[in-house]
């Protein structure tokens, strides 16, 4: 930890003595500056893959909380995806209650360990905050996820973790396929009203997206993990390696095996590549590929994993999103000496979550903004050499709202590379609408649900990625509480 | 949680070449010719191999593998003995067309000779006269070969050195069936990519139409990863959810071995690494007795 870390922390402890030796009035708290979060720094942790947020302190996290106005009409609590009672959870952190705000966050929130680190809260409960509003600054909003994240680590590192209650057995079977952030919210939910319930996974760990895809330095896998735990011992069945659609098909569970509902949240499919010449050359990957290489089968353990990882010195990594910043952080992680991020518009247009953008320019990623790819050259071999690239500018705004890239006109440039991962998002996964051709799908081929996140089938219900297209792990997870409420009323 | 399957039996068809029984009730009852599955022998540190089922038996609820030890992830897999759970995922892809075409040609090389047997099974059941063309590099490896017999109407073997049958490659005997009158109405290969995509040539100027199993880089084996990806007639397809079987005759074959050789140096100084390693072990265990008084401590 660096002294500024160190400064961060203790001056917290001096600063929450100093506040509370006086009342606390409104002026007085929107006068307390957001507290940093503690990071590793920057030149150690590119070469490790430990998580690079360190999370509050008690007393910066009861000073953080000192910042909150506990507006009555808590317009952050409209702003959360699974509406958590936010100015309560943040009213007991201030009081040093940590383990009486966990009880409040865990009514609405199985898993804030997770949505503490990865929610994009600045755009979504910290975006209406009153404080934000006030400084006007979205970024000296209360630190919500923060806040959130330190009240959940305190309850798992206190050893205090409590399992949901679950209601007497009622003798009805649900069947949730596919492990991520939806499936696993709607089978907490579902499972707390006494029904049994299964969830199959395809892969070997349960998880989705948040084992395969997001990086063990922006979420240990050891949360996941503990999340996925407590769902055991609430009694929740978990079958592994099992495909719905090809294992089974997804009617015999209803017909055949008998559960009474299906909720269907099999995540993203088939990534999307940017259909230039050149794509399938020896060295470019889709970011699902590399990040599950490096993530879930551990590539990153050279001599121990058995899955290898392409060897890469200039990695250019295309897209904007956060899954353009984790693969280019991992790829620096693993050994490459240049990584450069393409997007095609600028910073202000970027999905990617402020704080990930700032920690990737912390470590050295290079950002190439109005810069897109028109091919990818190889060697004789095959493999990556360059990218041709096109620059751009902005001009008008399009239907997104955001100003549309126009290219400009003889501006090809030649940059050396040996590895491209495109990072441009995810089609749907074509395997249960092939398999399962009742089920109605529009034309992007996302499962088609009405407002209830019910199916053209009858007691099937879908959310997350395979309905939203490429969307949050909050915003799965909303859709899976959404659809358990459905199943447990179609189940009284 | 659960999810891994047990091996219930074990043999070893030659030096390289292993044959598993795997007790998963429902991949064997759903699985169709021309499927494959994904294993791991571990669920901590393995790569994901995937791996083309040679048979099931839906009334013991197993099924059957065969593969070869080319690398470190197959040497690992082949450690494993029965009573021994494995992960194992299936069945995958699309399942080979099967219809009354007439005349079918199987060819199928070295360990494609495994799943290269339920396509000429159910060709065979489908009414087709059915031709096999079994080859490898020698006698050894020419595996699955009682059971093609007995399925196939001709059956042509031919081994690179000429240990048994003829002294040839499967391109061989396979140009002189194209330029029989009538001519094949279908031919299925399955085997090196190098093979297949000379099948592929041997058959395109007679026009016949040519069927490939392709067996690429794969990590999830459901369409999610994309390492799979290949060019069919200019356009990308991905192995795990649009095939494995393509038109041998649209295949990017040159692209598509590049793609298979991104690992090789890896690949090649870990499966060196596996066999120093197992050498070790080896000396090891015969060596304990031998070596014991130096575990003494000195006086």
């Amino acid at each position: 930890m660096s002294h500024k870390e160190e400064y961060i922390m203790d001056n917290a402890e001096v600063e929450l003595a100093r506040l509370r030796s006086a009342p606390v009035t409104p002026k007085v708290r929107m006068q307390i500056p957001p507290q940093d979060m503690p990071a590793q720094d920057p030149s150690e942790r590119r070469h490790n893959m430990d998580e690079v947020a360190l999370g509050y302190t008690p007393a910066q996290a009861m000073l953080e909380a000192e910042r909150c106005l506990q507006c009555k009409n808590a317009p952050c609590i409209a702003g959360c995806p699974v509406r958590i009672d936010i100015p309560g959870f943040i009213g007991k952190v201030k009081g040093g209650d940590f383990l009486g705000a966990g009880k409040i966050i865990k009514k609405t929130n199985l898993l804030p360990s997770i949505c503490g680190r990865v929610c994009p809260q600045e755009t979504q409960c910290q975006a209406p905050c009153t404080v934000g509003k006030a400084l006007h600054s979205v970024g000296k909003a209360v630190q919500i996820g923060r806040l959130e994240r330190f009240v959940a680590d305190y309850e798992r590192t206190h050893g205090a973790v409590e399992v949901p209650n679950v209601a007497s057995p009622t003798g009805r079977k649900v069947a949730i396929v596919g492990a991520g952030p939806a499936g696993l919210t709607c089978a907490a939910d579902v499972r707390r009203e006494g029904h049994d319930v299964t969830i199959f996974e395809a892969f070997h760990k349960s998880g989705g997206v948040m084992v395969y895809g997001i990086p063990e330095f922006r979420l240990p896998k050891v949360l996941v993990q503990s999340e996925a735990e407590v769902l055991e011992s609430m009694g929740v069945d978990f079958e592994l390696n099992f495909l719905v659609g090809r294992t089974r098909p997804l009617l015999s569970l209803l017909r055949e095996d008998g559960y009474d509902a299906v909720f269907i949240g099999t995540g993203a499919g088939l990534p999307k590549f940017m259909d230039i010449p050149g794509e399938n050359l020896v060295g470019v990957f889709s970011a699902n590929e590399y990040l599950t290489r490096a993530n879930l089968l551990k590539a990153y353990m050279k001599g121990k994993a058995g899955t290898p990882i392409y060897p890469s010195h200039r990695v250019a990594v295309l897209g904007g999103g956060n899954v353009a910043m984790d693969s280019a952080r991992m790829a620096l992680r693993l050994g490459a000496e240049e990584v450069r991020v393409l997007y095609r518009r600028t910073r202000e247009e970027m999905p990617a979550r402020a704080e990930e953008v700032e920690h990737a320019i912390e470590e050295g990623i290079i950002f190439d903004f109005l810069k897109s790819p028109t091919r990818v050259l190889g060697d004789d071999k095959g493999r990556v050499a360059a990218l041709e690239v096109l620059s751009y500018e902005l001009g008008e705004p399009d239907d997104s709202g955001r100003r549309r890239p126009v290219p400009i006109r003889g501006s090809e440039e030649i940059m050396p590379f040996d590895t491209v991962i495109v990072a441009i998002g995810n089609e749907s996964n074509p395997l249960i609408s092939q398999t399962t051709p009742q089920l109605q799908v529009d034309r992007h081929g996302h499962i088609i649900v009405d407002e209830r996140q019910k199916t053209s089938v009858e007691r099937v219900y879908a959310g997350g990625d395979i309905v939203l297209g490429s969307a949050t792990v909050i915003l799965a997870m909303g859709e899976g509480r959404q659809a358990a409420q459905a199943i447990n009323e179609i189940l009284q | 949680m659960h999810g891994t399957h047990k091996i219930v039996s074990k043999s070893q068809l030659s030096e390289e070449v292993f044959r598993i029984e795997v007790q998963a009730p429902l991949v064997a009852q759903e699985r169709k010719a021309g499927q494959f599955v994904i294993v791991m022998y571990d669920e901590d540190f393995s790569e994901r191999i995937p791996l083309t089922i040679a048979d099931a038996d839906p009334v013991r609820g197993t099924v059957t593998l065969i593969f070869q030890t080319v690398g470190a992830s197959t040497h690992k897999l082949a450690l494993k003995n029965p009573g021994d759970s494995i992960v194992l995922l299936g069945p995958l892809g699309n399942p080979t067309h099967i219809e009354r075409f007439g005349w079918a040609v199987c060819v199928g090389g070295g360990i494609g000779l495994a799943p290269l047997h339920p396509i000429a099974k159910a060709l065979k059941e489908a009414g087709n006269r059915v031709t096999v063309i079994s080859g490898a590099r020698t006698k050894d490896l020419l595996i699955m070969q009682d059971e093609l017999a007995a399925i196939a109407d001709e059956h042509i073997v031919v081994t690179d050195d000429g240990s048994f049958g003829r002294k040839a490659l499967v391109t061989e005997p396979l140009g002189e069936l194209c330029r029989r009158a009538p001519s094949p109405d279908i031919v299925v290969t399955i085997g090196p990519p190098i093979m297949m995509k000379f099948c592929a040539e041997t058959t395109r100027p007679y026009g016949i139409k040519t069927l490939a199993s392709l067996n690429t880089i794969m990590l999830d084996g459901t369409g999610m990863c994309g390492g799979c990806r290949v060019s069919i007639g200019g356009t990308t397809k991905f192995v795990c959810v649009d095939g494995p079987e393509f038109d041998a005759h649209l295949v990017d074959w040159d692209g598509m071995l590049m793609r298979l050789g991104t690992y090789k140096e890896i690949e090649k100084e870990a499966h060196d690494r596996c066999h120093l390693e197992m050498r070790i072990e080896e000396l090891e265990a015969q060596g304990d007795g031998a070596r014991a008084p130096e575990k003494e401590p000195a006086k």
